[in-house]
This record gives structure tokens, C-alpha cells and sequence, in this order.
């Protein structure tokens, strides 16, 4: 079998067609595909949809690292489909906004729960299922709906990734993964979703067999492309608000 | 962001929701405000907070430089787990939700209505919106408590008849606490429960948007710090 080990992200990212749509893992950086996304940027695939929780990074990253904000001002993005497509906050600005607002990018609003399991559903061989989520509410106008003992349920629609881009702590030769803490989070979904499953991984990529069977988060058969992380300044880590504050970049 | 001065204070806000908590509950709260419901002395009870991110059991903020730099709660803040912890993925942590193994969740909002309707998402005349998890949660989870200032910035009631912003979920609220007082959505409509301290009743009912079900006799709200 050919390695599912790549030396770099630009060869792990190499045939990314234009009008790919793909799902990119993490939350609040914590499993955020950081160096994937640097990759993406400088390749140029064009017209992507963009799967994401959000559109930017967190304050564990310097102001200029690599997020979806790079892609989108890149104009690599025909649309997103995230949990947040605004600002939370009156005083933030996403760079999102300035192009929906212009009518560049097309922002498809879902909620976080249906998101996750609307990629498990592509994962599982499940075309659709209904969910209490978003009932009543503006997102389920003119929408299908049905009732299950006499409660409102909302038809929602698998969503299959073409290419998952997500960050694990480590993998074996054969691709299966382990997550560390809340790093697991969009990641094994995504995995499940994609046609084609690329990895950036934390740790040295460790010999077949080195991860028990049990403790396997993600099986090598979701997985296809495997970088290690260089250290920095090569690859970008997250850094404690405090480090970063100091003035340590990557 | 400042404390309001009139009233309780955003933590005796937030204490007070939190009393009602149950032992073995478990808990989700939601970005801002109702993250302070988790500094309550919860005493002999033992209540498991869940994050959407799939942290189930988290405990106190981590202290500064000794930060997992894998561990963040769904607000993004570096936390610690507790020995009861778990870790799951979204799916799975969703299913939580969905499934109903969430016994209460508090959320922030713009708006609560008379009905239990509420709006949390998307600000008048945004483009877009945030919903995260609040969806999810507000349709799914057994008990929906709601923590808010009283009105806006510009003094506009956030308690109303009806929600005139997009709703996040319908006739889901139990329980709502501003900084001056504590509300119940009963099925007569929203009944005043508890007054903060150094608020009159005529306050209330001059800065709220709907009918108020108020008792002849209104306690103070309970303070523990």
C-alpha cells in the first residue's frame, strides 16, 4: 500500500480542485487545522465551500495566523456553511461579513448540533434525518417538517465532505488517531464525512500497531494523508494568551 | 464589560439560577454571563457541567501559565477537568443534548417573551448570526434558564409580549434573572418571583415590556455574596 505519510502540507494539498468543499475540524483553535488552512491559502484552490464551527481563529494564535479569514480575503471562497456566520460580539468584525455583505460569499447558518450531525450522517450512509433543533425558528421556514409523537421535527440533509482538513496529537503509519482533551471535538465527524481525510499531526508519526486498537479515536480507514508538524517557527502551534503576549509568535 | 449599578451584580445574578440546581444535574451554560453560574459553592451537590465541544466535567478556570492548551470550554477559556471527566466528539455531544441528558441550560438572550419564546442569535438587522449550540440546547435541554441585564443599553425592556428579533427556540424558558429580579414563564405568563434589593416593584414593571403576574408580597432575591 502507498504511505499515507507526506513530507510536507503543500504536497499533502497539491490536487485540491477548484470547487472542492471541505470541512476543517477544530474549535476555538483547539484541533484547528492551522497549518493546513496556510497550505490551502498558498495553493489557491478557487470556489471552495467551506465546512467550519467559525470562520476565525482565537486568542491562542497570533493576530496573523492562518484561519478561514485567509482563504475568504484570498477570494478562494464561493461559501461557508458554519454555526456562527457573525459576529458575537457588537464590537467584533469578521472579515466574513464584508463579503457576504458585498454578495461574494454565500453564508449557509447551521446549528452546531445539526452541523456535527449532519457530517456523521454523510459518514454513516444516512441521507437525512429530522431533529428538534431550529423548529419555530427562521432557519426552518418553508422547510420540510414532521411530527413524531405529536413534538415538530425538522428535516435536515447528510452533508459529505469532497476533503477533511483536521489536527490530531498522534497517528500511527496506517493513519489511526488519538486526540488529546477537547481537540477531538468536529475532527472525527469530518474524518467520517470526507472522500479524502488529510491530517496534521502533533507528535513524531508513530509505527503501525504503536496506538492500542482500544484507544484508537479515529480508524486509518477514514484517514489518507498524514503531516507532521514541524516545530516552530516552521509550524504553527497555539501559545498560551500570556506567551503570545510577550511577543512569542509561532 | 461594566456592571450595571442598579441591582444585582452579573455573578448574584447568575448565583441565584444557580441555586436551583440539582444534585447530579447536568449543566450547560452558555457563552458570557452564564459562565459565572459555575463560581457557585454548590456544597454537597455535585453538578456536572458539559460543554458542546465534548467536555463533559469541566472544572474551575485554569490558572494563568498553567493552561492546557488543549482544554477550552465552549467559550474558548482554559479550563480544567474534573475527576468525574469525560471527553466526547461533537456528534456524541450533541446526542447528549438532543437526547435529553441535559437537565438544565442557562443562555444569554436579547429578548425573552411572555410565552417563553427567546432570541439569542442575531441582533436586529445583522446579516448572519451566531447560533453555536443555543438552538440545540434551548429545544432539547429539560430546564432553559435564561440570564440577562433587564434592558438594553438604550433602556429597552428585554422582558416583552412578543420577541421582535429572530426567536432561537419557542416556549422553552422556566426561568429568567436580570439584574432586578427573578421571573418564571408560568402558563398565566411572566410572574415576578423574587426583587433584587434597593428595587421597587414600580421599576420593574416601568422597564418591562409585558404583563407581570406580581404577588402582594415580593421576597428579595437570595444573596450569597
Amino acid at each position: 500500500m502507498k504511505s499515507k505519510i507526506f513530507a510536507g502540507f503543500a504536497e499533502a494539498v497539491g490536487d485540491i480542485p477548484d470547487g472542492a468543499t471541505i470541512g476543517f475540524g477544530g474549535f476555538a483553535v483547539v484541533g484547528m487545522p492551522i497549518n493546513l488552512y496556510e497550505a490551502l491559502a498558498k495553493q489557491g484552490a478557487k470556489n471552495l465551500v467551506c465546512v467550519s464551527n467559525s470562520t476565525r481563529g482565537g486568542a491562542t494564535l497570533p493576530e496573523d495566523a492562518p484561519d478561514m479569514g485567509w482563504l475568504i480575503r484570498n477570494g478562494q471562497v464561493r461559501k461557508v456553511i458554519c454555526a456562527f456566520t457573525a459576529p458575537t460580539r457588537a464590537s467584533q468584525r469578521l472579515i466574513l461579513t464584508e463579503y457576504v455583505e458585498k454578495g461574494l460569499i454565500e453564508a449557509e447558518l447551521v446549528p452546531q448540533g445539526t452541523l456535527a450531525e449532519r457530517m456523521r450522517a454523510a459518514g454513516a450512509g444516512i441521507p437525512a434525518f429530522y431533529t428538534p433543533a431550529a423548529v419555530g425558528t427562521e432557519l426552518a421556514e418553508g422547510r420540510e417538517t414532521r411530527v413524531f409523537g405529536g413534538r415538530e421535527y425538522l428535516l435536515e440533509h447528510a452533508l459529505p465532505l469532497d476533503y477533511a482538513f483536521i489536527r490530531a496529537y498522534q497517528a500511527d503509519a496506517f493513519g489511526n488517531l488519538r486526540y488529546r482533551r477537547s481537540q477531538r471535538n468536529f475532527n472525527p465527524v469530518m474524518a467520517m464525512a470526507a472522500r479524502v481525510t488529510i491530517v496534521e499531526v502533533e507528535e513524531e508519526i508513530l509505527p503501525v500497531g504503536a496506538i492500542d486498537p482500544d484507544d484508537v479515536h479515529t480508524p486509518g480507514v477514514f484517514v489518507h494523508r498524514l503531516v507532521k508538524i514541524p516545530p516552530p517557527p516552521a509550524g504553527w502551534w497555539p501559545r498560551r494568551p500570556a506567551d503570545l503576549a510577550k511577543g512569542a509568535g509561532r | 464589560m461594566s456592571e450595571r449599578a442598579k441591582g444585582l451584580t452579573r455573578q448574584q445574578m447568575c448565583d441565584r439560577l444557580a441555586m436551583e440546581f440539582e444534585d447530579g444535574w447536568i449543566a450547560n451554560l452558555g457563552v458570557g454571563i452564564p459562565t459565572l453560574c459555575s463560581n457557585f459553592d454548590f456544597g454537597d451537590k455535585l453538578v456536572i457541567f458539559h460543554s458542546e465541544n465534548g467536555v463533559i466535567g469541566y472544572g474551575p478556570l485554569a490558572a494563568p501559565g498553567r493552561e492546557d492548551l488543549h482544554l477550552v470550554n465552549a467559550g474558548g477559556q482554559h479550563v480544567t477537568l474534573r475527576p468525574e471527566a469525560a471527553i466526547v466528539h461533537h456528534a456524541d455531544s450533541f446526542a447528549m443534548i438532543r437526547g435529553g441528558r441535559i437537565d438544565v441550560t442557562v443562555l444569554g438572550a436579547y429578548e425573552v417573551a411572555e410565552n417563553g419564546d427567546f432570541a439569542n442569535w442575531k441582533m436586529a438587522g445583522q446579516q448572519g448570526g451566531g447560533i453555536g449550540g443555543a438552538m440545540d440546547l434551548a429545544a432539547c435541554a429539560k430546564h432553559v434558564f435564561v440570564a440577562m441585564e433587564h434592558t438594553t443599553r438604550q433602556g429597552r425592556p428585554r422582558l416583552v409580549e412578543r420577541c421582535a428579533i429572530p426567536v432561537t427556540a419557542r416556549g422553552v424558558v422556566n426561568l429568567v434573572v436580570t439584574n432586578l429580579g427573578l421571573f418564571e414563564v408560568t402558563r398565566e405568563g411572566m410572574a415576578l418571583k423574587e426583587i433584587a434589593p434597593g428595587v421597587t416593584v414600580d421599576e420593574i414593571t416601568a422597564s418591562t415590556g409585558c404583563r407581570l403576574i406580581i404577588p402582594r408580597e415580593v421576597p428579595l432575591v437570595r444573596i450569597v455574596r
